[in-house]
Parts: C-alpha cells; structure tokens; sequence
C-alpha cells in the first residue's frame, strides 16, 4: 500500500509539473501580453519603450527559460498580482475557492443522498414504473443542457414567480436564509444535472451485483430481499460508485464553469472564464494550475478509494 | 485436419437456425420503444436537416425588421426574433450546423479512439501500459477549461472546434476499444483462428472487428450527443459556432439577452437541442441492451 500510495502521488506530482509547463505556454500564446496591454493604456509609449519593456521583464526570452524563472518565484511563494482585482493572487484564489465548495458540495451531497436510495431502489424492482422513471429522469439529467436548465429555472423561479434572485451571493454577514437564498437555484441546477448520471452509476451497479453467485446464496439461505439488497447487495456496489465520486471531487473545487457563469457564483468556474476572457495571466495560470491539481487529487483518492474498498484489487503489482 | 474437413463443409451447408448478433439485436431494440422513438425522432431529424434549404418555411436571411418579435403565430409557428426572422427556419438551419458538428467531431473522437485503443490492445506489455497511462492522465484534466482557454487562442475556427472536441472525447472510445481487443485476443475461438495458420490480418477483419464493433457503435450513438452539448455550451458563450452561421446553442445564446420579453427565444431553440439529446441518449442506450447478449429477448 505505502509503494502503491507512493507511486501514485510521484506520477501525480510529475503529471502537475508537465501541465503546469503546459499551462504556462498556452497562457504565454493568449494573444496580447502584459506589454500590449500598458500599451493600449497609454498612448505615450513608443515601440522602443515596449521593447526595453520586454526585455526588462524578461518576456522576450524562450518560453522554457520564462516558465522557470516564473516557477522559481511561485515555488517562492510569490504568484503575482491579478490584473483584473488588483490584488495577490491568492487572495481573489481562495474566497472563490470557498464559494465553490459551499455551491458543487451542497449539490453533490444533496444529489448522492438522493441519487444512492432512488437508484438501488430502481435496481431492485427493474422495469418496474419507478425504475421507468427514474431511468427517464436520469436521461433527462443527461440530456439537457445544463445552461438551458439554468436559464429556464430563472425564468420561471426568478422572473415570473420572483421568488429567489436570478444570481449573485449574499454579502458577506447576511442571515442565513438570505444566503441559502441565493443558493437555491444554482444548487438545484447542479443537482438536477447530476443526479441522474448518479443514479444510473448505482442502479447499474447494483444490478451486476444482483447477478452475482453470493446474492444468490444470500436469497438460499433465507435472508429477505431487503437485507439482501441493502446490506449485502449495496454495500458490493457502491466500489464503482465510490470511484465515480472520488472523481467527482476534482470537479468540486474547479467548479462548475456553465453554472457559475449563468448565476454570476463568485466561485472558480466563473473565476477562470473571466480571467482568460479578461487576460489575467496570473490569475488565469494560477486557478488553472489549482483545478487540474485539485482533479488530479481526486483522481488519486479514486484510485485510493477503489483499492481500499475492494480487497480484490492488488496494489503494487502490474494491475494499472 | 483433412478428416474434418468434410463435417465442416456438411455443418455449414445445414441452414443455420440460431440468431446472428445483430439479427438478435434488433429484435431486441425493436421491443425498446423509447429507443425506437429516439431512432425516428433521429431519423427525422436527419431527414429535415437535409432538406432544410427547400423546406424551410422562410430564407434563412429573410428579416422583417417592421414586424420585429412576435410570440408564435400561425405565420411563423415558433414566434419571430427582434429582426423579423422566423424562428423555425432558423432552429431548422441551426440544427444543420448542431447535427454536424455532433457528427464530424465525433467521428474524428471515433478515428483516434479506436486507432489509439486497438494500438494498445494490440501491442500490449510496456507499450500499452504507457498509452493507457496517457489515457488515465488526459482523463484527470478539467477539460471544458482547457478548451475555452484553446478557443480564446486560437480563435474562434469552426475546425479547431472539431478537432478540439474530438481531442476530448476520444479516452472513452479507446479504453472501449482496448479492453475489448485485450479480451478478444485471449478468447479460444482466436487462438483456434491462430492455430488454424490465420493470418494476423484474417483474424482482425474476421474475428476482432465484427466483436469490438458493437460497443463500439453504442459509445459513438452515446458521444454524439454529449459532443453536441459540448458544442452548444461553446456557442452559447461565444466561443463556438460565429455568426453567421447559427447552431441551437448560439440561437440559446441569443435568447438570453431578451428573455424576459421574448422568452420563447429562448425556449424552442433550447427544446430542439434537448430533444435531439434525449433520442440519441435513448438509442445509445437501447442499443447497449441490444448488441449486450447478457440480456435476455424478453
């Protein structure tokens, strides 16, 4: 386990250093730099000032020399300013950070607690009317577009029947059913969208698990459905329901890109549209580096998750 | 050998009784009415789209500036935009752009996928572990932000959008492609094949491409729309199809800007999309149970 555990977290890290290389020369090809920029701001610079400019930034050195400089100042702590905020970055990373967790965790929660006894229930009577329409629900979930739904349920929620705000968060301090309000229809809209790929996960599991040779022995020996199916059954799918989960998690904190933009969430989906729109490198490279590490991490608690669960798996050996 | 042969011709000269594969799988799509649905509802949708340009109720640039946005009317059935445009016609042209894309990037997901997965499949021991490794990491990525940043780079070029939702979609399609080709090869009736003095390529066209192609086509039916949503979430903000071409997820884009007004702008483009989802998720599915012969007839 501990060789295994090793492995894993060498490859993450590895993985991170390549994508932050990556990032930073995708950011580095963003067309304008901060040169244009100071540019575009004031009409008195010349072209020989840019220049001097460049140079004194070092931004006319090959990429790889620039992304080390820059990774030798990260690792020292320092990820620059944002343009957009006008303060560090990770002063504007983290608030948003937090934003996102109190948003996708409310619906992940809210969406596993209801997807986990709705699904195994729809398992246990298939083709019965509530496995029809749970199956049609969870098609639903798949099929539609999760900004159309957002955009409907403003519609309906906030411009007919006025009953929450169309967007935004509460301020800082406000009573709690003043936040809760603001949350309700971008929590509804994750949770209607994942909900059904989450049930399907645990009705299809619980299914191939219902095949299997111990439930049939668990019925010959008299145990009624119910046991069977809660304990004995449920507890054998959840391993590829927990992984799904675990990848999930990633998602959690690099938020939801569509949702936060339609509701104006403050959190990190909203957060790194507007600063690759906005030309914000620093900030756009710095929360793009944290959500490919944050759903690298979750990809690593799946793998944890799965061996853990499952005695079945080896660790260590060639199984990758 | 030479003894069996004459058995082997007399077993193939008796007609065969049982149910091919596919003969078995559409009996069993047939009594999926859902999937049914979707394949003519799809079938349809095709159909219109083809014949789009002489069926349309108006041209596709007709506007009507005086008559500005009207709700739906028996003139223009879904209502008209702030510029007099019908909305059918446009929902019907934008559909074309929505199909396509969904179709060109998938098939492009389609090549490098199977490519990718039959490689390691094939190849097997540090050279598939290596490729599947990729996989594994290019799963681990928020992709969506990768491609909005590749957008905004690169500009917004209808074939980029191809290429970078096909470059998205394909881990799927070559993890599908692997494990089966992985499977099959350790199957009897191969090494019999192989036995047999077969050659490599007999075996690929004979045995290994009928069996790997049914998950295949269920994950292509299953990526088609998920592409789709990808390409009309890209539209929507912009980043995707540009004017003045059109797609369902651009005609959604426009509707927000008037929607409390006008609020079936907004509706009917978004109720296309969705329906065109809903079919290709209910076929993909219905075909999975079909061509899986773990399911039973009934």
């Amino acid at each position: 386990m501990r060789w295994f555990l090793f492995t894993r977290v060498t490859q993450s890290l590895i993985v991170l250093m390549i994508m932050s290389f990556v990032i930073y020369a995708l950011i580095g090809l963003m067309p304008g730099d901060p040169i244009d920029l100071m540019i575009s701001a004031n009409p008195n610079m010349t072209a020989a000032d840019a220049v001097a400019l460049r140079e004194l930034f070092g931004l006319d050195l090959p990429i790889y020399k620039r992304y080390l400089n820059w990774l030798g100042t990260a690792l020292g702590g320092d990820l620059g300013y944002s343009r957009l905020f006008g303060q560090p970055v990770l002063d504007v990373l983290f608030p948003a950070m937090k934003n996102t967790v109190v948003l996708m965790g409310t619906a992940f929660i809210l969406s596993v607690c209801i997807a986990i006894p709705v699904g195994t229930f729809a398992a246990s009577k298939p083709r019965s009317p509530i496995d029809y329409g749970v199956n049609l629900f969870a098609f639903a979930g798949i099929s539609i577009p999760s900004f159309w739904l957002a955009l409907m349920l403003i519609i309906i929620f906030s411009v007919f029947l006025g009953w929450f705000p169309a967007g935004g968060i509460a301020t800082e301090g406000a009573p709690f059913l003043e936040q809760i309000k603001y949350m309700v229809l971008p929590v509804a809209t994750i949770t209607i969208v994942s909900i059904g790929g989450h049930s399907r996960y645990v009705r299809s599991s619980m299914l191939e698990v219902l095949r299997q040779d111990y439930i049939r022995t668990a019925r010959a020996k008299g145990a009624d459905n119910n046991r069977v199916i809660w304990k004995h059954a449920l507890r054998n799918a959840m391993i590829p329901v927990v992984t799904i989960l675990a990848l999930d998690f990633g998602f959690l904190f690099s938020g939801a890109l569509i949702t936060e933009t339609i509701y104006s969430w403050p959190g990190m989906g909203k957060l790194i549209f507007d600063s690759v729109m906005g030309n914000d490198f620093n900030l756009a490279l710095v929360a793009l580096l944290f959500a490919t590490a944050l759903t690298l991490t979750g990809n690593l608690l799946a793998d944890i998750c799965y061996a853990w669960l499952d005695p079945r798996i080896v660790i260590g050996g060639d199984s990758t | 050998m030479a003894a069996n042969a004459p058995t082997s011709t007399q077993v193939s000269a008796i007609p065969e009784q049982g149910t091919s594969l596919w003969q078995d799988a559409w009996i069993k799509l047939r009594k999926n009415r859902l999937a049914l649905y979707g394949l003519a509802i799809l079938v349809l949708l095709c159909l219109v789209s083809l014949a789009t340009p002489w069926i349309a109720p108006y041209g596709y640039e007709e506007q009507n500036l005086g008559l500005g946005a009207t709700a739906p009317s028996l003139q223009h059935w879904l209502g008209t935009d702030i510029f007099g445009r019908d909305m059918l016609t446009r929902i019907m042209y934008g559909g074309r752009v929505s199909l396509a894309v969904g179709f060109i990037a998938t098939a492009v997901a389609l090549v490098i996928g199977v490519l990718w997965g039959a490689i390691a499949g094939f190849t097997g021991g540090r050279v598939d572990a290596l490729m599947m490794r990729i996989v594994d990491i290019l799963y681990a990525l928020p992709f969506m932000i990768f491609i909005v940043l590749l957008m905004v780079i690169f500009g917004r070029n209808i074939f980029l959008l191809f290429f970078a939702i096909g470059a998205v979609e394909w881990l799927t399609m070559a993890r599908i492609v692997r494990s089966q080709v992985m499977s099959l090869r350790k199957q009897e009736f191969v090494e019999a094949a192989h036995s047999l003095g077969l050659s490599q390529w007999t075996i690929i066209r004979r045995h290994i491409i009928p069996n790997t192609l049914g998950p295949v086509i269920v994950y292509t039916t299953l990526t088609i729309p998920s592409v789709m949503l990808l390409e009309a979430f890209l539209s929507f903000l912009g980043l995707g199809i540009q004017p003045p071409q059109s797609s369902w997820g651009l005609l959604i884009n426009y509707g927000v800007e008037t929607m409390e007004e006008y609020p079936w702008l907004l509706i009917f483009p978004g109720i296309a999309l969705s329906l065109t989802l809903f079919a290709l998720n209910f076929l993909g599915d219905g075909l999975r149970d079909a061509l899986d012969p773990r399911t039973s007839k009934d």
